[in-house]
């Protein structure tokens, strides 16, 4: 079963009288494993795709099926009710919660989906073991590298065992060293666990890393 | 809820300026609190300690015992009314005295009281020419023993003993026989004598078997005695003693302020908050975290804050307490502090929640990009 299916997705805005386009009939389907990288200048409408995928904004027309669940119509509040469980974010700027710990960054994100606290505990554990932050567990947020940063958000978007991970931006405040680290660490922490990744990005360097790249121009997809 | 409280725990310096503005707001509302209890139990304690249901004035008098008189006739009038089990004479001179064998000088204010129904808390009436004092006159050095030279004319009365929260627009009152008063009273105002069996005032105490309350009762009175008398329950005839019903409502109108101003504290405070804290928001409300509770969140560090600021504030003015002059008249009544500490928390929280639209307006696509 695939992990993404969007069908004949459009994304208007009204702007005065006009009608903006963000989004114009998208079709994408990404494997259960698979990573996409999606790729657009700006303005283009990625963001817009990932927002749709991810729960965060409802279409205007099509179908979205993330896993087994159609999502195009949710309501709002069934909307965070599917983002707790079913969709993993890496955001651009990493977002860690600043007053939490590495651990406690995973583990809210559990306790918002309400999982039950121990199973959160074992899996915060594991995960920071697999990301090689053990050692880091109980530092702040502003205690850590900028790539312990990255992997810490890489937890938490892992956390729940999601369908989808969704990646925004992940090298556009880095160096090409830095930027190729955080793709290396991105595909090896994320294929093999039976998720599928949507990477969005303007740089044309980090393709070779997915398995698949989709071009978005003007609110259109080209595979 | 954890994260507000980790965020309190693991910044509070982020807390401190609202929950040093609350500490301030606080030591004010107790204070204007002490300062009313202070004015309004020193002022009313010789009344509130009535044991009666109704007191009983002369029409023309507006309440003032100075003005007041009952004589013998009116008070059979009275006596007569159905509903009425007892009644009390009662008799005002406010004096200044001096202690006999002391030559400072110093006058110590008296409220020369002469009664005869006795007050909750005060013997019986003692012999003639002795009195029982209100502990205030402790303060002014009185001790039981002393002869008290009262008013112009220096008509002695012996201290028997003392009595507590009796005192009348702040003076300690002297609880003495009628005799006693009525000699004192025109020694001093030879112009406004009472002779024997009249008084200023009635205290009246109502037939418990006679099902008429306390205002209904008033009014029975009134009517019998054809308008000549005015009659007040006990709960009005304290607030009609001068001046009490404005300081009450100057301080009220001072505290429900600052309570505003608690309010109106918090709600700046927070509104600031959720607009530093719109990424953050908009990142938790990505991975699924509902308005309700970030909104919950911001209602707990507005009542943990509040609740800082009440225990603060109180030690602070506990403190203070330590130093205020004792001319001052501060008095902090426990249910007083309960009820500021309950306003503060409310206010505080109220100001909190009013971050709820802002917060239910983020948007978690912000997040991104």
């Amino acid at each position: 079963m695939p992990a993404l299916v969007m069908e004949g997705v459009r994304k208007t805005y009204r702007s005065g009288d006009d009608e903006v386009v963000a989004l114009d009939r998208a079709d994408l389907e990404v494997g259960d494993d698979e990573m996409v990288t999606l790729l657009g200048p700006s303005g283009s409408g990625k963001t817009t795709l990932l927002s749709i995928a991810g729960g965060l904004l409802s279409p205007t027309e099509g179908r979205v099926v993330v896993g087994d669940q159609e999502i195009s119509n949710l309501q709002p509040r069934q909307l965070t009710a599917f983002r707790q469980r079913e969709v993993g974010f890496v955001f651009q700027s990493v977002n860690l919660v600043p007053f939490l710990t590495a651990r406690e960054n995973l583990t809210v994100v559990g306790e918002l989906a309400g999982r039950p606290r121990r199973d959160i505990l074992e899996r915060a554990d594991r995960l920071l073991e697999e990301l090689g932050l053990a050692g880091r567990a109980r530092n702040l947020a502003g205690q850590l590298s900028g790539g312990e940063r990255q992997r810490v958000a890489i937890g938490r978007a892992l956390m729940n065992e999601p369908k989808l991970v969704l990646v925004d931006e992940p090298t556009s405040a880095l160096d090409t060293k830095l930027g190729e680290a955080v793709m290396e660490l991105l595909r090896e922490e994320i294929t093999g666990r039976g998720v599928a990744a949507v990477v969005v990005t303007h740089d044309t360097r980090i393709t070779s890393y997915s398995d698949r790249t989709v071009e978005i121009v003007d609110g259109r997809l080209r595979a | 809820m954890r994260l507000a409280l980790l965020e309190l725990l693991r910044r509070p310096g982020r807390f401190a300026v609202a929950g040093g503005a609350l500490t301030l707001l606080v030591v004010l509302l107790l204070l204007l609190g002490g300062l009313l209890d202070g004015l309004y139990f020193g002022s009313t304690g010789a009344l509130r300690a009535q044991d009666g249901d109704v007191v009983v004035y002369s029409a023309s008098s507006r309440e003032s015992f100075l003005r007041s008189r009952i004589d013998p006739d009116l008070r059979a009038t009275v006596d007569e009314v159905d509903g009425v089990a007892a009644t009390g004479g009662l008799g005002l001179a406010l004096l200044g005295a001096e202690r006999d064998g002391e030559d400072d000088g110093d006058t110590i204010d008296v409220a020369v009281i002469g009664y005869e129904l006795a007050p909750r808390g005060v013997p019986d009436p003692p012999p003639p020419g002795t009195g029982w004092a209100d502990r205030r006159l402790a303060d002014d050095g009185v001790e039981q023993g002393d002869v008290l030279l009262v008013g112009p004319a220096d008509a002695p009365v012996e201290v028997a003993g003392f009595v507590d929260d009796t005192s009348y627009l702040l003076q300690g009152a002297l609880w003495v026989e009628p005799g006693t008063w009525r000699a004192i009273q025109t020694s001093a105002r030879p112009d406004a004598a009472v002779t024997e069996g009249v008084f200023q005032a009635l205290v009246v105490q109502a037939d418990p078997e006679a099902d008429l309350d306390a205002r209904a009762l008033a009014a029975a009175i009134d009517e019998a005695t054809d308008g000549v008398t005015k009659s007040l329950t006990k709960a009005e005839a304290v607030l009609s003693l001068p001046g009490t019903r404005q300081q009450n409502s100057v301080f009220s109108a001072l505290i429900w302020v600052a309570v505003f101003v608690v309010a109106l504290v918090s709600a700046l405070f927070f509104a600031l908050v959720t607009l530093e804290r719109t990424t953050l928001y908009a990142t938790l409300k990505a991975l699924g975290a509902p308005s309700s509770r970030l909104v919950f969140g911001v209602v707990v560090q507005a009542a943990l804050v509040a609740l800082g600021a009440v225990v603060l504030g109180g030690l602070l003015t506990m403190a203070l307490g330590q130093v205020i002059p004792d001319t001052i008249p501060v008095q902090f009544e426990p249910s007083r502090v309960a009820t500021s500490t309950a306003l503060v928390v409310l206010a505080s929280t109220v100001g909190g929640l009013l971050s709820l639209r802002r917060i239910i307006r983020i948007d978690p696509a912000t997040a991104i990009s």
